[in-house]
């Protein structure tokens, strides 16, 4: 292999990461304070996307971005509202099996109301631009991506570390009912975890969605699926470790695929997920409890 | 309460078996105008099976997995590797040509399914071995690894010349006949009853309750979920098989987590911890899709069309009467509890003596 088509496979495997690493977050701070599997979250991501193309369809990218992400964030918390909130005493598989419900009841409404059928995603302007470095060409949304996640996960670090919300994040997910006891509004703090998770999703989703152009309504259960591992494979409530898990399973997938193993690149997420889960239940980053939101 | 003699619940339960019979082998003979029916019948039957061995495991046990989708391919992929007549197998393979030793192995149709059943349970074994050591939803998420990675092996190109790829299997040969599915199905559940209500079995439920309280009981924990873990692979992988034998094709498509989730809200419907009730939620979930197919039709009253009558609306109503399900009424149609003459009677009694205003309620009762 080349190295430029090394670089050139290298890039694309960090632009994937950083879209994984952002929808992660959203599973990482929803396990650290509900110890719940959102299932619904990749298809949060998914509808997303669909928000996205109507939006863009009557609208330029400006007014379509603020009012997509609005969308997205309501949508993260009416779920937590109507699928989760009601569930709070009851046992976790409960709560999960709920979670699997609302994954369910998303795809078959995007199915119905959008059709199975793929529909293209729109090019949002500047993002498509393709630049040339060297012999390396990329599209200035493969660039972004890295930089954006990185940024986007210190602005949430600082905000978790620094704010009274974060406070009150951090103190939840370390003892629920201490912390209700202490006077933390919890479904203020839970309701601003979901939508703080949505708005990555969406962010994500429009990194993600650009470079694969398009959206069906079944997109969204795999790469939330691997969001899972890569918050997993990072300790799952830590911030820090599902960026770094993310960027993990993208470069390792886009490896796997340039390699001519395509088939395998979904197995090898879960293989890495049973890996970790036997030797290092924690993650890599997990015993930093510190760090749990 | 007074309850019912013996011999009269064993006189009901057989006349409902064979009225069952009856009327399966009258809809087998006109099966010009039940086809649709039996056809129904016959994917909740095997859905059952797949149910009935989840809930084994979920309901009994204590153990969340979600791996059954890739135990069923696997039993599927078996059953269709021995059961495709040898004269077909060129033009099913046509891609790549069919493995040398498998070219010439055919086994019948109950030797096939037995040998999907045993390949499933002896990859439950080995994937056991790791994963029942986790907990809840790191076990749930575990399993469906690693389901996804027996997927992704079975679409993989490597092993064109066994699975044929991502193009799948054809022409299965189908049932011989209508109510042999009734028939292997009412087996498995019959024997998955047989090993819930054994000393093993009242081990599981211990598991269930209190974990730490079962070992100092002296029960050996790791063992017993191994052997639930098995048993249910097994029997998982027996229900791939007929779903394989029913459909008459698969490929690797169909055994996705969809599948799963579609038991596993079976399990949840027909309560979490009852087999009668999984019985129930197979039939409720195949047979309520279809009935909901109206919602799918353009609807036209008085001259006006309803606006919201087009295709797919009836999964939504489907999923939104599921989630109603899993949270207004959590413990599912029958909660723990399983269908039992006696219920019915003390059911029937209390309609009795209340005669003044009847209160809606649902059959089943005691617990055994």
């Amino acid at each position: 292999m080349s190295s430029t088509i090394l670089l050139q496979h290298t890039l694309t495997g960090i632009s994937l990461g950083g879209a994984y690493a952002l929808i992660a977050i959203g599973y990482t701070m929803v396990y650290g304070i509900l110890r719940l599997i959102n299932f619904a979250h990749g298809d949060i991501f998914m509808m997303a996307g669909y928000f996205m193309i109507f939006a863009m369809a009557s609208m330029p990218w400006f007014i379509a971005i603020p009012l997509v992400m609005i969308l997205t964030v309501m949508l993260g918390i009416a779920v937590e509202q109507v699928a989760y909130k009601p569930l709070r005493s009851a046992p976790r598989m409960s709560i999960m099996i709920s979670a699997i419900g609302v994954s369910y009841l998303l795809q078959n409404l995007a199915t119905y109301l959008f059709t199975a059928l793929p529909r293209g995603y729109p090019e949002i302007p500047y993002l498509k631009k393709i630049l040339h470095i060297g012999d390396v060409s990329a599209s200035l949304v493969t660039i972004i991506t890295p930089f954006l996640t990185v940024a986007l996960t210190f602005l949430l670090i600082a905000l978790i570390n620094h704010t009274k919300l974060g406070m009150a994040m951090r103190a939840v997910s370390r003892d629920y009912e201490t912390s209700q006891l202490m006077g933390i509004k919890i479904n203020r703090v839970i309701s601003a975890t979901f939508a703080i998770g949505s708005l990555l999703a969406f962010i994500g989703s429009l990194l993600y969605f650009t470079d694969r152009m398009t959206v069906f309504p079944f997109s969204g259960t795999l790469p939330g699926l691997k969001c899972f591992v890569a918050a997993v494979l990072g300790g799952i409530g830590s911030i820090p470790g599902a960026v770094v898990g993310g960027f993990i399973l993208g470069i390792g997938e886009t490896v796997l695929v340039a390699m001519g193993y395509s088939t395998f690149s979904d197995a090898f997420t879960f293989a890495i997920l049973i890996v970790m889960l036997l030797f290092r239940p924690t993650g890599l980053f997990g015993e930093k409890v510190t760090d749990k939101v | 309460m007074k309850t019912l003699d013996k011999k009269i619940t064993y006189l009901l339960s057989a006349g409902l078996l064979a009225a069952a019979i009856m009327v399966l082998l009258y809809m087998d003979h006109n099966r010009t105008t039940y086809n649709y029916s039996l056809s129904i019948l016959q994917r909740s039957a095997i859905y059952a099976v797949a149910a009935v061995a989840m809930n084994l495991l979920t309901g009994f046990t204590g153990l969340f997995s979600l791996g059954q989708a890739g135990f069923m391919a696997i039993g599927a992929y078996t059953v269709a590797i021995l059961t495709i007549p040898v004269a077909q197998r060129p033009s099913v393979y046509y891609i790549s040509g069919i493995a040398e030793p498998l070219a010439q192995a055919t086994a019948p149709l109950w030797a096939a399914l037995l040998l999907g059943g045993l390949f499933a349970a002896l990859l439950g074994f080995f994937i056991g071995y790791p994963v029942l050591r986790l907990k809840s939803d790191y076990l749930a998420i575990a399993t469906l690894g690693f389901s996804e990675i027996i997927r992704a092996f079975i679409a993989a190109p490597m092993l064109n010349r066994v699975t044929n790829g991502s193009y799948g299997l054809k022409s299965i040969p189908g049932f011989p006949s209508t109510l042999m599915v009734f028939l292997i199905s009412g087996l498995c559940i019959f024997l998955m009853v047989l090993v819930i209500r054994s000393s093993y079995g009242r081990a599981f439920q211990a598991i269930r309750e209190d974990e730490i309280a079962a070992e100092s009981m002296g029960i050996g924990l790791f063992k017993h979920k191994q052997m639930a873990f098995v048993i249910s692979c097994f029997f998982t992988g027996i229900s791939g098989g007929m779903l394989a034998v029913f459909m008459r094709s698969i490929d690797s498509k169909t055994f996705q987590i969809g599948l799963t989730y579609d038991i596993l809200l079976i399990v949840v419907l027909g309560g979490i911890g009852s087999i009668t009730g999984s019985v129930l939620g197979s039939f409720l979930m195949t047979a309520g899709r279809e009935w909901l197919r109206f919602f799918d039709n353009p609807l036209t009253i008085a001259g006006v069309q309803v606006p919201l009558f087009r295709t797919g609306f009836r999964m939504v109503i489907f999923s939104l009467i599921l989630m109603a399900v899993v949270l207004y009424y959590r413990k599912g149609l029958m909660g723990t509890k399983e269908f039992s003459w006696n219920g019915i009677y003390a059911f029937l009694q209390r309609l009795g003596q209340k005669r003044s205003k009847t209160r809606p309620g649902k059959e089943g009762g005691n617990d055994e």
